[in-house]
């Protein structure tokens, strides 16, 4: 194969995977890497490289559009991308220091385990608990936009948030995706916060996360620039095709097919990781 | 005007910062897509070899050196200016964040902020731990 067709084969799958993505809001990053080096062949370090920069494009180009909604929260975003910063640049430095069969075993257990979360029901986990202190004193407490006005939520556990959300920038910089599943149970799960605030905060910092670690990918010649440009090109143009549609769309048969093609490739990484072809 | 006023509304500064992600990513995927297709018009013939990891020659491994590649049109190195102005582009909103913070004279969100610019400057500059 030429790199000519082997680029329009990448691209049209990068645009799959980035529509399913947005679509069933599983993100498209977590399946590109198993797909160039399972599929394609590509060393599992390019197919990271590549990955990590498409999840910057996807996440701000989705984040663009969600804080001017008003709802992203940027006070918790911005604070919390102080533990996922310096949780990717641990990854990322982590990622050159270990094997790269380790690395697909960890890669597909994390594929499992987003699998087995798209199977399960979103819904607020909200707490009438008093108002948290410190909460109040960073001025994380807010509203946000709902078909009934404005309404507000309060913000708990911080310091719990905060470690998980360390571990997120870790598996960010370690495996080149975003991480969002691991974000937003941080947020809505231990912190208390509604469901799309935590999806969209989620998002507003993956960006930043992922560009703490691609600082490292690119002095460490992950970064190919033949092999990004596909990848990046079609996950953005597919997550944006996803969008548009995802108003009104049913997507519970499509999130339990794509979580079944997750669940396959996360097998098949950590068999392959541990047969030692990868 | 904004910057008549003295500090920004939060509903302002999420405009602005959404403004400012929008035309990262844009301006981003425009470049990575015209030194696309010019590398695919010179090399799209010849036969890829991405099965083993080699790493990027040194010239693509860094901001300067991928800037100077870049401006002798090695498409390559075209391709990858537009991923650094991918990378650069949240780099760009947290750095924004922390003037915006500072007009509202919130000092502590300020800090955070610094924090967050230094840890990615930092990983950009090629440093280690």
């Amino acid at each position: 194969m030429t790199i000519l067709e082997l680029t329009i084969f990448i691209w049209l799958g990068s645009l799959v995977a980035g529509f399913l993505g947005s679509l069933t809001g599983l993100g498209g990053g977590v399946v590109i890497v198993p797909l160039l080096a399972l599929v394609f062949g590509v060393d599992i370090r390019y197919a990271i490289g590549a990955s990590l920069v498409s999840v910057i494009a996807t996440s701000s180009g989705a984040a663009a559009a969600y804080v001017k909604e008003g709802f992203s929260n940027i006070r918790i975003g911005m604070f919390l991308e102080m533990a996922t910063t310096l949780g990717a640049f641990a990854g990322a430095a982590l990622a050159a220091r270990i094997s790269t069969a380790s690395i697909s075993v960890i890669f597909g257990i994390v594929l499992i385990y987003s699998a087995y979360l798209s199977s399960r029901t979103q819904r607020d986990r909200l707490s009438d608990k008093p108002p948290d202190a410190l909460a109040t004193r960073l001025r994380m407490d807010a509203s946000y936009p709902t078909p009934e006005g404005p309404k507000t939520y309060h913000v708990y556990a911080i310091p719990g948030g905060f470690s998980l959300m360390f571990m997120a920038g870790g598996l960010s910089g370690l495996l080149g995706i975003g991480s969002g599943a691991v974000k937003v149970i941080g947020m809505d799960q231990i912190m208390r916060i509604p469901f799309k605030v935590s999806t969209t905060t989620s998002n507003f910092m993956i960006g930043v996360t992922a560009a703490a670690s691609a600082g490292i990918y690119l002095n460490r010649g992950y970064i190919d620039p033949g092999l990004a440009m596909p990848v990046m090109l079609g996950v953005l143009v597919g997550s944006l095709l996803g969008a548009r549609i995802l108003v009104g769309a049913k997507t519970r048969l499509l999130r339990i097919i794509f979580g079944g093609v997750i669940l396959v490739l996360g097998i098949e990484m950590i068999f392959n990781g541990l047969t030692g072809r990868l | 005007m904004l910057h008549s006023k003295r500090a920004w509304t939060d509903e302002q500064m999420n405009r602005i910062i959404s403004v400012l992600l929008r035309s990262g990513v844009v301006a981003a995927a425009l470049v990575v897509l015209a030194g696309g297709i010019f590398y695919l018009i010179r090399y799209g013939a010849t036969l890829p070899d991405y099965g083993v990891f080699r790493g990027e020659p040194a010239k693509l491994r860094s901001v300067s050196g991928i800037l100077t590649d870049a401006l002798s049109f090695h498409t390559r190195g075209v391709i990858q200016f537009g991923l650094l102005l991918l990378v650069a582009t949240p780099v760009a909103r947290v750095a924004f964040s922390i003037i915006a913070f500072a007009l509202q004279r919130d000092l502590t969100y300020a800090i955070v902020t610094v924090i967050v610019l230094a840890v990615l400057l930092y990983s950009l500059a090629g440093g280690g731990l």
